[in-house]
């Protein structure tokens, strides 16, 4: 019982992006995971890889208002990783059918598909930003991904002033949207 | 140019920015025109997809740097080729809980055994200790009767606070007592086991140690050569035997007992429990051991407990002395006596010759 509630209330830190929580669950859960992928022809790096996607997937479940986690957090990292890291071997091709299996499994299938859709959405967002070019790039960035202030953007950049800079944003913006559904909708 | 007007419109919209009227317009107009509508949409979406997409490179970094603290921390160990921290460090940080804790539970056995050993002992209270000083209910009677007789050095129009026991630690005319038998006083009166009666002066007292120094100030006072017994700086022995001289009474009295443990009252290290009766009066009396050395001060009782007595180390008379030294550079040299002239007398011999030495302290208070 008192685990169970210890748990909720780590999943609701890291739906707060909490960095106590998101360090405990990654202490309490990351050897277990590096163990599996080491013992199954799997390197330092992609137990690091690995696990983290597995708390990315984590963190987008535990921020779905609909979410209750039906078994325990570190059952829930582990099927995960076990899931992508079967995947990764395949992609590899060095598949060998012996992975090692002595945790016990829940079903992620449907919970992976959502992760996976939004990372290829975040790699279209990525390559989209990124062949925008500069200063479009760090400019958008800075309005919309770190969400600093026009008028110290404009400053930073050298407009002469915010409304300047407030123009050719949306200048940059057109142009990521552009490219952004370019691709998006290709995706689909 | 109609475009950027148009969105900066859509992203104000969004955001909640729009005035009521400008609002009202803008909805009518994304009602009117399916394809501004169809950009409200998409825009929408572009912007929480942007927001999904910081949060999520946001995530990631933090998952890094969490990552890069767990190996610097031994958490987490990948073969030792990103640890930068030393092995004692890691192992420090891997064990540092387990230490925490066992320091903690440790601690936690040491409060509890000492609680214990607080509650179980029989250590008495503050208030189950008694001061040897006489009171004055207990001196005044007899004052009149005996002391009368002889010339009184009473103030005039001075009213007795309280009386004890003092012994001399320089023939010139020193005097030692307890401070808490001079307590609120202005004037005080020493009377040898004879009956001759002085004037002393209050030359220094240190509340802490509870000891005072009197000074013999009177014509009629005629210094000793030397005193017989000496101030022991040794420590004391557990079991060994002492004798003190003092006035309970009005005639000088001598009692004995043992040394029966290495500290006073709730095992205060300056002074030491003895097993003697003793009685208010005895307050400031000399305790020998039988080669002569004073030992120890007599100072308070347990009311509880029948003859469980505390004296005050003599160390601490030393003490005071060098103390005395440093602080007051007008104060004489006090010249304690270094050697006991009594060793290996019998006990009527020595108190023959210690009792001279020993003098009733009586202290008034001016009216």
């Amino acid at each position: 019982m008192k685990t169970e509630l210890n748990e909720q209330l780590l999943l609701k830190g890291l739906a707060g992006n909490d960095t106590k929580a998101i360090e405990t669950i990654y202490k309490d859960n990351f050897n277990m995971v590096q163990a599996f992928i080491i013992n199954n022809n799997g390197s330092y790096d992609d137990a690091r890889d690995i696990f983290q996607e597995a708390m990315i997937a984590l963190y987008e479940k535990a921020q779905s208002e609909s979410f209750v986690l039906t078994c325990k957090i570190n059952t829930y990292v582990y099927s995960i990783c076990r899931r992508l890291w079967l995947k990764r071997l395949q992609q590899l091709g060095r598949f060998s059918n012996q992975i090692d299996n002595f945790e016990e499994t829940v079903a992620v299938e449907d919970d992976l598909e959502i992760h996976e859709k939004r990372n290829a959405e975040f790699a279209i967002m990525d390559r989209a930003l990124n062949s925008l070019g500069e200063p479009c790039k760090s400019l958008l960035e800075g309005y919309y991904l770190k969400k600093m202030d026009m008028q110290k953007l404009a400053k930073d950049f050298g407009y002469t002033n915010a409304d300047n800079a407030k123009n050719q944003k949306y200048k940059c913006l057109m142009r990521l949207k552009k490219l952004f559904f370019a691709q998006y909708n290709i995706g689909e | 140019m109609e475009d950027i007007l148009l969105l900066q419109a859509i992203e104000r919209y969004l955001d909640g920015t729009m005035l009521p009227a400008e609002k009202a317009y803008f909805e009518q107009l994304r009602k009117n025109t399916p394809e501004i509508d169809q950009m409200v949409v998409e825009h929408n979406m572009f912007l929480h997809q942007m927001d999904m997409f910081a949060v999520n490179k946001n995530l990631r970094n933090s998952l890094h740097e969490v990552h890069t603290r767990l190996v610097e921390k031994g958490d987490v160990y990948e073969g030792g080729e990103i640890s930068t921290k030393g092995k004692v460090v890691q192992l420090y940080n891997k064990y540092k809980r387990v230490t925490a804790i066992a320091a903690s539970v440790g601690g936690a056995i040491a409060l509890a055994m000492s609680i214990m050993v607080a509650v179980l002992s029989p250590a008495p209270k503050k208030e189950d200790l008694q001061e040897l000083s006489k009171k004055v209910y207990v001196l005044e009677g007899k004052l009149n009767e005996d002391i009368n007789s002889k010339p009184s050095k009473r103030p005039e129009g001075a009213t007795l606070k309280s009386g004890g026991t003092g012994f001399l630690i320089d023939a010139k005319g020193y005097i030692l007592t307890n401070a808490h038998v001079l307590k609120g006083s202005t004037y005080v009166n020493v009377t040898s086991n004879k009956g001759d009666a002085y004037n002393a002066k209050i030359a220094f007292v240190d509340v802490q140690k509870d000891l005072a120094i009197l000074k013999i100030e009177d014509d009629d006072y005629k210094a000793f050569k030397s005193l017989p017994y000496s101030i022991s700086k040794s420590d004391i022995r557990l079991g060994e035997e002492v004798f003190t001289l003092g006035y309970p009474r009005n005639d000088i009295t001598y009692s004995k007992g043992d040394i029966s443990a290495k500290t006073g009252y709730n095992g205060d290290t300056s002074s030491f429990q003895i097993q003697i009766p003793a009685n208010p009066g005895n307050s400031g009396g000399p305790l020998l051991n039988k080669n002569g050395e004073v030992v120890g001060v007599l100072s308070t009782r347990e009311i509880e407990a029948e003859g469980v007595t505390f004296a005050i180390k003599s160390k601490n008379i030393h003490r005071l002395i060098d103390q005395l030294k440093d602080s007051d550079a007008d104060m004489p040299k006090i010249n304690m006596p270094q050697h006991s002239n009594l060793k290996g007398m019998d006990r009527e011999a020595q108190i023959n010759k210690i009792q001279d030495c020993v003098y009733m302290v009586q202290a008034f208070n001016r009216k």
